[in-house]
């Protein structure tokens, strides 16, 4: 209990989005990630670990998963009350409200939850009934993250969603309706075949609804996707060059409301940051449950199983369903401090590995382009389209040069 | 001491494949020099770089112990001659070594250019030729009509050639016979004193240079004070024998014998092959006459892909040429490139063996500028410069002229190809000289091309245009005055002596164009907008633009999983290893090597 009595007091709520206090401040919460795979189907860009009905194993039931998962939540050791829980997928709009319910009761028994704790579940809007929403919300769910995607019918279609843009509206009106918090539009550009007035017209129409938050991100082609495979036979791919024009267009739009840019690919009104996500970019730590899910405790990123057979049978016999687990420490946890806090446009505090990035050949040619600047102790990127650029000069950077900064 | 009339000194002229090897070890086997159980399948070619490549680099020179037919032990020296057309002068010197040779050809492929040169070169040098027809056991040989052109290139009668198949063994007893009888055993004078044809060397680490000797005259004795005479060297006969194949020392080496000679000199520069070993205190008069300094024909600069890989450059290079005193090299500085060496070779194949050897013996990765040849600059002020690297060509208001040297070329081509061979020819500015039809099928071409023409794919355009049945050999013919320009390649607006060359002023704003659109290809986009431009002279022959790269970003975070997006980025970084740095932009190490094979 003193540690959290030495937390410094932030009102995290009053702050902007992309205010360097909320970025940095991020570190000290802790998180909460379920996923949940069930899918009616495979979107062709997905590859999380996803069970469509015809692959859920005989006799198996989603009521055996959240029990499986309950066990799992009793395998971790005890912790201090979550600030942040994650329901992700997958489609965690495939269970009943009181699944939700007894997954976060087994969270708060085991762990406790902030009295101001974030609790979001990612939702398809076809999914989100009025009533649906209120009984999420009576379990405690305070925001929605919505899988609009586009408000194209063409390019849902290229995308495999099984919803209309007009039950994308009225799943945010829903969401209003019940009270829930924070609502988050997510989208994607760059499908193949969409063009930069299609994507304005998608993200115009998103701003219409108000939402709290924002997400968009750019389509990228997974190994082992059914997109990947479509290319791999000649079908189109994004053309990076069009998702830039694309990205920009898209802040060009955002520019004009009040939600602030704060991330590479999110947006958010005052109050409304996503503080799961800001907990990941602050390389905060986060406990995960479920079919491979990633948790990161103690310097130990850890995964777990992606079948689901295999998953339910190491609980069933007591087992963490772990799949491997990487240690973190010295100078790569530095560089990936750096990574992940790069991605927030209020930037990291720059520390050893920021000085080395900074001085560094590399580090010198990106802040010649334009893509990185070192001011005022932070290291920011400026050119969020380049941010890999900088990631690949942070992992060349000799681990010695960047060591003993954030140990201890 | 053994009867001169019992030793035949022989090489066997073949090109690359026609079976030389073979043959070789089916010798060795025939006459028992080596044992069933350690025979290993082309035995003389020893360095793993050559077995790959299926030719010879360094010869070699083993003594057979064979009891001919007519009842009498012979000593059949094998003097093996490197395969190719950059190591003519080596040939020579190892066909020095030899009264006789074995014009081996394959069957199924008729005579080659470099064969028929080599054939020409050991009957220039008074050799016994004896044609040998390999491979008679192919279903697709045809004996008689490679007889047939053999005659026509030769003379003779078609039944001089001996048929056999060295991979069966089928004719092998009588061509050792033929070699007993039609080849002269040697005539040296064993009363004169001591004359030592030095045909070939090679280091050992711990021995320093071993030499391979043929004895003219005289007699060489182990312990003698020795002297190289090109080289002034003095020396002690530290150990002489032979190879049978297997290290043999002897006490003396008669005349008109072969073997090796160790006097522990270190440096390979100081024991030049075609050089004349004598004994000091009763030295030759005369050297043997044919002596050549070894002399680089192609110039080409090596830089390390990292800087820091420099000094080990130099201790690979440094190494290399303990047994290869033909590779010449110097420091040079390139502002695009770095530090790095000029080095000199022999030609295209020597450049890309080195080349080859220092990024796998030595785990080195290179970049190789454009080859040059050596240009004579003549300026205003009458001096003259030699020009091997584009960077010191002094620029046009300073020059007078520019020389650059000529080669004769012979082409031997199927008669079907003759017309794409002259164009080919024509357009690397060639000359055309006779034509001889060996038989209805096959043409012998001759022509006199700019050397810096050769250097430049020439080989590799020849093999495509003619499906690879025409063979080339070239040597050195002077220089000639011609109009040369400097073309120079900005990359970012800096100069990049990699992609800069010398060429005909007709022919340079092709190559600038080739260039230029290639590299926009080849390197991937930067951070900004990357001008690339030929300039000759500082005018600007052509210009393309790399874009700038906008995007590069994975957007998503993969659900926490922050080892999965490491990993990915470190896949990419990987990729980025082999790039250089050319002023602010990188280069991928392939774009030195793809943007210099330019197609016609």
């Amino acid at each position: 209990m003193t540690e959290a009595a030495n937390r410094p007091v932030v009102d995290w709520r009053s702050l902007p989005a992309d205010d360097p206090v909320l970025a940095d401040h991020a570190a000290s919460w802790r998180s909460a990630y379920v996923h949940v795979p069930f899918c009616r189907r495979r979107c062709p860009y997905c590859d999380f670990a996803v069970v469509t009905p015809q692959e859920r194993p005989a006799g198996s039931t989603v009521g055996d998963y959240v029990d499986a998962l309950l066990a799992e939540i009793d395998m971790e050791p005890p912790w201090r009350p979550l600030d942040a829980v994650n329901f992700g997928g997958g489609t965690p709009t495939t269970l009943d409200a009181a699944d939700v319910e007894r997954v976060l009761a087994a969270l708060q028994e085991r762990f406790g939850l902030a009295a101001d704790a974030e609790v979001s579940i990612e939702a398809n809007p076809e999914d989100l009934t009025a009533a649906y929403a209120a009984r999420l919300a009576a379990a405690r769910v305070n925001r929605i993250s919505l899988g609009v995607q586009s408000f194209d019918p063409a390019v849902l279609a290229a995308l495999g969603r099984a919803h209309s843009p007009e039950q994308s509206a009225r799943a945010v009106a829903a969401c209003r309706k019940a009270g829930i918090a924070s609502i988050s539009v997510d989208l994607i550009f760059g499908t193949a075949g969409e063009s930069v007035d299609s994507w304005s017209e998608t993200v115009a129409q998103a701003l219409a609804l108000e939402p709290d938050h924002l997400s968009a991100y750019a389509l990228t082609i997974e190994r082992g996707t059914a997109l990947s495979r479509a290319v791999a036979a000649g079908a189109a791919s994004p053309d990076p060059d069009v998702q830039a024009d694309m990205y920009e267009a898209l802040v060009d739009q955002v520019r004009a409301t009040p939600l602030v840019h704060y991330e590479i690919s999110n947006f958010a009104r005052k109050g409304h940051a996503c503080r799961y996500n800001l907990a990941t970019w602050a390389q905060g730590e986060y406990v995960a449950f479920g079919l491979g899910a990633h948790g990161h405790r103690g310097r130990r990123r850890r995964r777990n199983v992606r079948r689901l057979d295999r998953y339910l049978e190491a609980i069933a016999s007591g087992q963490r369903p772990e799949a491997g687990a990487d240690l973190v420490g010295g100078g790569a946890a530095e560089k990936e401090r750096l990574m992940l806090g790069l991605r927030r446009r209020a930037g990291v505090v720059a520390g050893v590995g920021g000085r080395a990035l900074a001085a560094s050949e590399a580090g010198t040619r990106l802040a010649a382009a334009g893509v990185i600047e070192h001011t005022l102790g932070r290291l920011v990127i400026r050119r969020p389209l380049l941010t890999d650029e900088a990631n690949r000069a942070i992992l060349d950077l000799r681990d010695r040069a960047v060591r003993d900064d954030t140990s201890g | 001491m053994t009867d001169l009339s019992r030793i035949r000194n022989f090489s066997i002229i073949a090109h690359i494949d026609h079976g030389k090897s073979t043959l070789a070890d089916r010798f060795l086997q025939r006459t028992g020099a080596v044992a069933e159980r350690d025979m290993r399948e082309q035995l003389l070619d020893t360095m793993d770089l050559e077995r790959e490549r299926g030719i010879t680099i360094k010869a070699n020179a083993v003594r057979l112990a064979y009891a001919a037919s007519d009842g009498r032990e012979y000593i059949l020296n094998l003097i093996d001659t490197p395969g190719h057309v950059d190591f003519s002068y080596e040939v020579s010197r190892s066909l020095e070594a030899c009264e006789g040779a074995l014009l081996l050809v394959d069957a199924s492929q008729g005579i080659e250019a470099q064969t028929l040169a080599n054939a020409y070169l050991a009957i220039e040098e008074g050799l016994e030729i004896i044609p040998v027809i390999n491979k008679i056991d192919l279903p697709a040989a045809d004996p008689d009509r490679v007889a047939a052109e053999i005659v026509g290139v030769l003379g003779g009668a078609p039944e001089d050639a001996i048929r056999v198949s060295a991979k069966t063994g089928v004719g092998v007893d009588e061509l050792l016979d033929a070699i007993v009888e039609r080849l002269p055993a040697p005539d040296g004078s064993a009363d004169d004193p001591l004359r030592a044809l030095v045909f070939d060397s090679y280091y050992d680490t711990y021995r320093g240079v071993v030499c391979y000797v043929r004895i003219v005259d005289g007699r060489l004795s182990k312990g003698e004070r020795v002297r190289f005479m090109a080289t002034e060297q003095h020396a002690d006969a530290a150990e002489i024998g032979i190879l049978a194949p297997a290290v043999t020392p002897r006490p003396n080496l008669e005349t008109g014998e072969v073997g090796y000679l160790i006097t522990g000199i270190k440096e390979i520069d100081l024991i030049r092959v075609g050089d004349t070993v004598t004994v000091a205190a009763n030295p030759a008069p005369h050297a043997l006459a044919g002596y050549r300094e070894p002399k680089p024909m192609v110039f080409s600069g090596l830089f390390p892909t990292d800087g820091d890989d420099f000094e080990r450059l130099r201790e690979a290079l440094d190494k290399l040429r303990l047994n290869d005193s033909s590779l010449v090299y110097q420091a040079e500085t390139s502002r695009a490139l770095g530090f790095g060496f000029r080095c000199g070779f022999l030609g295209l194949l020597h450049m890309e063996i080195v080349r080859e050897r220092l990024e796998r013996e030595y785990d080195l990765d290179l970049v190789a500028t454009a080859p040059s040849v050596e240009y004579r600059a003549t300026l205003t002020d009458d001096s003259e410069l030699i020009v091997r690297s584009p960077q010191d060509l002094p620029e046009a208001g300073k020059l007078q002229s520019v020389a650059e040297p000529y080669v004769k070329v012979m082409i031997i081509t199927p008669s079907e190809y003759v017309g794409t061979v002259m164009e080919l020819v024509q357009q690397r500015r060639g000359d055309i000289g006779e034509m001889t039809y060996l038989t209805p099928e096959r043409v012998e071409l001759h022509y006199r091309v700019p050397l810096a023409e050769i250097v430049f794919d020439f080989f590799d355009q020849l093999k495509s245009r003619t499906r690879g049945y025409a063979s080339l050999d070239y040597e050195p013919d002077g220089y000639a005055v011609s109009d040369l320009v400097r073309v120079e390649v900005l990359l970012n607006g800096m100069p990049v002596d990699a992609f800069s060359t010398i060429v005909h002023r007709d022919k340079a704003y092709f190559y600038g164009k080739g260039m230029v659109e290639r590299l926009r290809e080849l390197i991937p986009r930067q951070l900004f907008d990357v001008p690339v431009q030929a300039a000759i002279g500082g005018r600007i022959i052509s210009r393309e633009t790399i874009k700038a790269k906008r995007k590069d970003v994975t957007a998503k975070c993969y659900g926490g999983d922050i080892t999965r997006k490491r990993k990915l980025l470190e896949r990419q970084k990987e990729g980025k290893r082999r790039m250089k740095m050319v002023g602010q932009v990188e280069v991928p190490q392939e774009a030195f090597i793809s943007a210099l094979r330019i197609d016609d």
